[in-house]
């Protein structure tokens, strides 16, 4: 991605984030250490009740991960967001997020009394901080994104992580087809086998970038998405 | 609960509905009963959300779910978990066998993605949950239909991440027992979808028992 870097943050490992991406400005997510997990949430920030949906994602895209050409969808018929580039081939959608309970018993509890910054997070928490200050809650908690993390179906359902799927570097670009509320927590990823409590740390920069053109990439990727961008391009007129 | 091929002189039915398509339903049920979902006559989608009867806000999670059991399907044996991670339903019996959670339920605006622009005015699951949510005076809305299960319908997922929606694999009299594990209420929306070939594009009953 070429252009002017508008802002950059750096998300410490087990930590979270919320910000607003306008719409014509793009997202870089860089998974600096490798095998890591950021759970991502997106909402229409000029009317939070429109939010990413995982389902209306994958139906239009008959697919169950992401990757460059796919966008994200709200649940109502309009793009988020879309992968206009990214360096890992698979970015999981279908494992949600872990909460106090799957990270206690696979990891221990820690807390800041002992551990002090170093204490045992869980995404589950870490996005109601983030939802909680933008006046969301519970109920806006929905299925996530997993950026940088795969989890493969076999033939009877049974899921596997798949381990080494993001090497250190690897990156997606994200360019915002609505202004979006976004809110992000490095965690790990519920099914990783690893045992140790060791989210990742991830960097974050916004750029400017122009409007998806009429023969843009994950516009063309399939139908559908044509449709979506023509339903999204209708509320900007 | 002993199974009695379907016989239920040896129950007490506290309740039996028939919900026609196109129709959503809202229902309390109580810890330790059972709601029996059946497919009246095949290849039909019972789209289903459960909510914790105390908080609503504590709901049926699909990701928990599939996550927790480590596979995608549902079927005999699955916790149907909460966003929380609380146990809401137990599914205790199972004819049909597999049972899609990630296909999620139709919509105006998404069948105008899925379909073409003009099918925006046809009905659609998630205007039943909305309606049923707004006229349930126990504080829902669109905030709170979220991904929801499908009963009866075949969403397969191939390894190499394609998504699929193929010939059902459910028929006619197939059914589903749901255990509640807490005080629930469960929404139901019987899917009115007219441009998937998953029903043979003729929505029909459902069947809905409680004892």
């Amino acid at each position: 991605m070429s252009g002017e870097i508008i802002w950059d943050d750096l998300i410490v490992s087990g930590s979270h984030s919320s910000f607003v991406m306008k719409r014509n400005t793009a997202l870089r997510i860089t998974d600096l250490d490798g095998d890591g997990n950021l759970v991502t949430l997106f909402y229409n920030n000029d009317n939070r009740l429109e939010r990413y949906n995982m389902a209306d994602t994958l139906k239009a895209q008959h697919t169950v991960f992401l990757s460059k050409g796919n966008v994200c969808y709200s649940d109502m018929g309009r793009i988020i967001c879309s992968i206009v580039d990214s360096s890992c081939g698979w970015h999981d959608t279908i494992s949600g997020m872990s909460n106090a309970k799957t990270v206690g018993s696979k990891y221990g509890i820690l807390n800041y009394q002992e551990a002090r910054n170093d204490m045992h997070h869980n995404a589950h928490d870490g996005a109601l901080i983030e939802l909680s200050k933008w006046g969301l809650g519970k109920q806006d908690l929905l299925a996530n994104v997993n950026f940088f993390s795969k989890v493969t179906a076999d033939d009877f359902g049974n899921l596997s992580f798949v381990s080494g799927n993001s090497q250190p570097g690897d990156f997606v670009d994200l360019r915002f087809e609505m202004n979006t509320l976004v809110v992000v927590v490095s965690s790990q990823h519920v099914l990783d086998p690893s045992s140790p409590y060791l989210p990742k740390p991830f960097a974050l920069s916004a750029r400017n970038i122009s409007t998806a053109g009429p023969y843009d990439f994950c516009r063309k990727s399939c139908p559908e998405n044509e449709r979506g961008f023509y339903n999204t391009e209708l509320i900007f007129r | 609960m002993t199974q009695n091929n379907g016989s239920f002189t040896q129950r007490n039915i506290l309740y039996d509905f028939i919900l026609n398509a196109g129709e959503s339903w809202m229902h309390d049920v109580l810890a330790g009963q059972i709601l029996r979902i059946v497919d009246q006559d095949g290849n039909q989608s019972a789209d289903t959300l459960i909510y914790n009867s105390n908080d609503p806000s504590d709901r049926y999670s699909a990701t928990d779910t599939i996550t927790a059991q480590r596979n995608i399907y549902l079927t005999t044996g699955s916790r149907l978990l909460s966003n929380e991670g609380n146990l809401l339903m137990t599914i205790v019996e199972d004819t049909c066998g597999r049972h899609d959670t990630i296909g999620g339920a139709c919509s105006a605006e998404s069948n105008t993605v899925r379909y073409s622009l003009d099918k925006k005015y046809m009905h659609s699951c998630r205007d039943s949950f909305l309606l049923a949510a707004i006229n349930c005076n126990c504080h829902l809305g669109k905030r709170d239909i979220t991904s929801n299960i499908n009963f009866f319908m075949n969403v397969p997922v191939c390894e190499n991440g394609t998504l699929n929606f193929a010939d059902g694999v459910s028929g006619p009299g197939k059914y589903v027992d749901l255990m509640a594990e807490m005080d629930v209420k469960v929404l139901i929306s019987n899917c009115p979808q007219l441009n998937n070939p998953c029903n043979a594009y003729n929505p029909t009953p459902l069947q809905l028992m409680i004892w």
